[in-house]
């Protein structure tokens, strides 16, 4: 690469005598929006049980979520892309959780925090539902009874790696894109 | 799956010649302002509630069957799973109930230091309740404030037990480990800096015109009511009665530490927030002196068919071997019989029934949620006034759902 | 037949022998829990007698026990429990109920003490026992299509129900 003489902001100033590859550079459609996708996730806490604190700990002082986008908390699903179901859901909750997974707009993430979340944990009982698989559409599982907030940071974390390789069209028009 | 909504806001309709007047708001089970699965239907007349349903159930994980198929130690995990605010407190309200049933004492050193691990999560407890509630009304400093202490204890529970939340640290007749060497001059470090966060949330709230203009008379509840519905706690203490289960009936030596009762006689919002507030202070004295009492000794009462034995015996030893075997195969096998046992929880009394058939599981294990009553009381508090103070009165009410519906 | 330790009654509860005598059918004070058992019948009368006589101001807790795996048999079935506290003394009783399996069925107190609304709902649901007079008896814990109590010994532990239709208009 050349070195301009010029500082950047100059070039941007008279375009005409810039190089161009000091002022732009180029890049795939899907990377740059899945990087900003993944960089400002707004997090919806579903929160019904033990690990719902653990998560408050994740957004407070000591370790602060922000650093990694995703401190925006949302509590209409409306506002938010990623719903982190925090705790055991029974069937009584099923179809809450259902509509308001619904309620949230493209695209949209779904993190089971803790065990009961994933699979009931240890409450193989008459009215727990064994893992929100059952109702709604799970990206990432995160271990742990409930799991410590560097577990819920690093479930974060794995999203925002799925998030980067995913595409950016809706998996529901994608059929409709490549006729599949 | 099922796709009729739940979530409706609707005018009232029918054969009411007022339907006009009132509106149906659903609030819950998923909603910022419920701490947790509670739902709440409130008939409103423009802003002021007119009437009100409570629904609860949306966290009922079958506490009581799941410990009817365990052993009796393997229950307490899932006594963590109740107020998970304050897991400490439930281990050591279960583990007291088994020990009457099996009629024994632990040691004075086991005592006490169950004594500091459950008052330092009564402090979490009104730490979370104060912050959460705080922040409904707005005041998001106070919990920042707050959870750098709480912080602080979770790395002391860390330290003892391995867990931050869910501690399981207590066993039928001991702990699962003494406390770790150098504990006990880090946590009189943590209780030492806790008085300076309370000042600064006190200097925040206690004579803020805005707290004072939401919380005042908001939620309140007369005496006599409180006790027709069963109230514990800080709860009813904020309506003047002085009822404190370690006061009351002494437990693990309460009698002998020096602290006081706290009561109000309002029993509205700010109430409850001064009672926990200063009980956070006389929790931090009790501490204080556990911690200057605390005796040498073993955790674990000496009778091996209640405690593990020392590793020593189970590999040298036939009998430690074997005792260690039957133990972890058989369990533990309190004589027949039925006991209450309580304890003075963060939100009330919490109190365990457990029947025991000598089997090597629970035959009943009935817990008594001191949440449960008061949220009985709910919509009476509730009734007449706005939907906005019903919020800054149920965050006092600290209901934890997993206590709730266990 | 047990002998009933009528001194033991007298000095822990003055008055209460001499007015439930004859329907008093056990006294024990295992661990210093005093129990009271007494016939069905007389139990709404009896807890209002130690509401107002005996000040026991506090229901402190309402449950139910299935006895059907005990070993030894039990009187009938189904028992339910009252826990009662009383502030200004300072002082604990249980008292209990056996009920028959047929028809388990008991007078509601929720007009008594007002905390025993939500403890007799919350016994329906997971025992099925019937509080005769109580204002909403329906379940509390478990969701609306649940089907059978879940509490009762015969029922499995993993015994999972679906939910099968949308939660009814709740409605005020």
């Amino acid at each position: 690469m050349t070195q301009d003489k010029n500082p950047p902001h100059a070039s941007l100033i008279n375009p005409e005598d810039a190089d161009i590859r000091n002022v732009a550079f180029t890049t795939r459609l899907e990377d740059f929006v899945n990087w900003s996708r993944k960089n400002s996730l707004w997090p919806l806490p579903f929160g019904t049980a033990c690990c719902a604190i653990e998560y408050m700990s994740v957004v407070s002082s000591h370790y602060d979520v922000s650093r990694f986008g995703a401190e925006v908390v949302r509590f209409s699903p409306r506002q938010s892309d990623c719903i982190l179901v925090l705790g055991t859901v029974v069937e009584k909750m099923g179809p809450v959780l259902r509509e308001i997974y619904d309620q949230m707009l493209e695209p949209k993430w779904v993190i089971a925090v803790g065990v009961c979340a994933s699979s009931g944990g240890f409450y193989r009982a008459y009215h727990v539902m064994q893992g929100i698989d059952e109702v709604v559409p799970v990206d990432v599982y995160v271990p742990g009874c409930p799991p410590t907030p560097e577990g819920i940071i690093y479930g974060m974390m794995k999203l925002q790696e799925k998030i980067t390789k995913g595409g950016i069209v809706r998996a529901r028009d994608r059929h409709k894109l490549t006729g599949k | 799956m099922i796709d009729t909504p739940i979530i409706t806001t609707r005018r009232s309709s029918g054969t009411d010649k007022n339907s006009d007047k009132f509106l149906q708001l659903n609030v819950g089970p998923s909603h910022p302002a419920t701490h947790g699965t509670l739902r709440i239907l409130v008939k409103l007349e423009g802003e002021m509630i007119r009437d009100m349903k409570l629904e609860i159930g949306y966290l009922h994980r079958c506490f009581e069957k799941m410990a009817e198929t365990h052993s009796w130690n393997q229950v307490i995990p899932f006594t963590d799973r109740l107020n998970y605010v304050s897991a400490m407190m439930n281990n050591v309200g279960y583990v007291m109930a088994v020990e009457k049933l099996l009629g024994i004492q632990v040691t004075k050193r086991c005592q006490r230091i169950r004594v500091i691990v459950a008052e330092l999560s009564r402090i979490i407890d009104h730490l979370v309740c104060i912050g959460a509630n705080a922040v409904d009304l707005g005041a998001l400093t106070c919990f920042w404030y707050f959870f750098r202490e709480r912080e602080n204890i979770y790395d002391l529970f860390e330290a003892a037990c391995g867990a931050r939340l869910t501690t399981s640290y207590t066993r039928v007749g001991g702990l699962l480990a003494d406390l770790p060497e150098g504990w006990t001059s880090w946590c009189r470090k943590v209780i030492d800096n806790l008085p300076r966060t309370l000042d600064d949330v006190e200097g925040l709230l206690t004579g803020n015109r805005i707290w004072i203009d939401r919380t005042r008379g908001i939620g309140v509840i007369s005496q006599e009511r409180a006790i027709d519905y069963g109230f514990t706690g800080p709860c009813l203490r904020a309506t003047g009665n002085a009822y404190d289960v370690r006061k009351a009936h002494p437990y693990y030596d309460y009698d002998q530490f020096d602290f006081k009762v706290i009561t109000e006689n309002a029993g509205d919002t700010y109430a409850r927030y001064l009672v926990r507030m200063a009980e956070m202070r006389e929790s931090i004295k009790i501490i204080r002196q556990a911690l200057d009492n605390l005796p040498e000794g073993d955790v674990n009462v000496n009778d091996w068919a209640i405690t593990l034995p020392p590793k020593e015996q189970v590999y040298n030893s036939i009998e430690g071997l074997m005792a260690h075997f039957k133990l972890i195969m058989h369990g533990i096998r309190p004589p027949k019989g039925e006991v209450y046992s309580y304890s003075e929880a963060a939100n009330g009394e919490l109190g365990f029934f457990v029947c025991s058939d000598e089997q090597g599981r629970p035959y009943r294990v009935r817990v008594r949620p001191p949440c449960f009553a008061i949220y009985q009381a709910f919509p009476e508090m509730c009734i007449g006034q706005t939907v906005s103070d019903a919020v800054a009165t149920l965050g006092s009410l600290n209901i934890v759902a997993g206590e709730l519906d266990r | 037949m047990l002998e009933i330790d009528t001194n033991l009654l007298e000095s822990k509860l003055p008055g209460f022998s001499n007015r439930f005598g004859k329907d008093v059918l056990t006294v024990s004070d295992h661990r210093g829990d005093l129990t009271i058992e007494i016939q069905p019948s007389v139990l709404r009368d009896a807890l209002m007698f130690l509401k107002a006589t005996l000040r026991f101001e506090i229901l402190m807790d309402v449950f139910a026990m299935d006895y059907s795996k005990f070993d030894p048999p039990t009187r009938e079935r189904f028992a339910v429990i009252y826990n009662l506290y009383s502030v200004s003394q300072q002082r604990r009783v249980r008292l209990k109920v056996f009920l028959n399996e047929d028809k388990p069925e008991i007078e509601s107190v929720h007009d008594v003490y007002a905390s025993a609304n939500w403890f007799e709902r919350e016994a329906w649901d997971l025992f099925g026992i019937v509080f005769k007079g109580h204002p909403h008896l329906v379940r509390i814990l478990c969701h609306h299509d649940f089907e059978g109590h879940p509490l009762r010994k015969d029922y499995p532990s993993d015994g999972y129900q679906r939910l099968k239709s949308a939660s009814p208009a709740a409605g005020i």
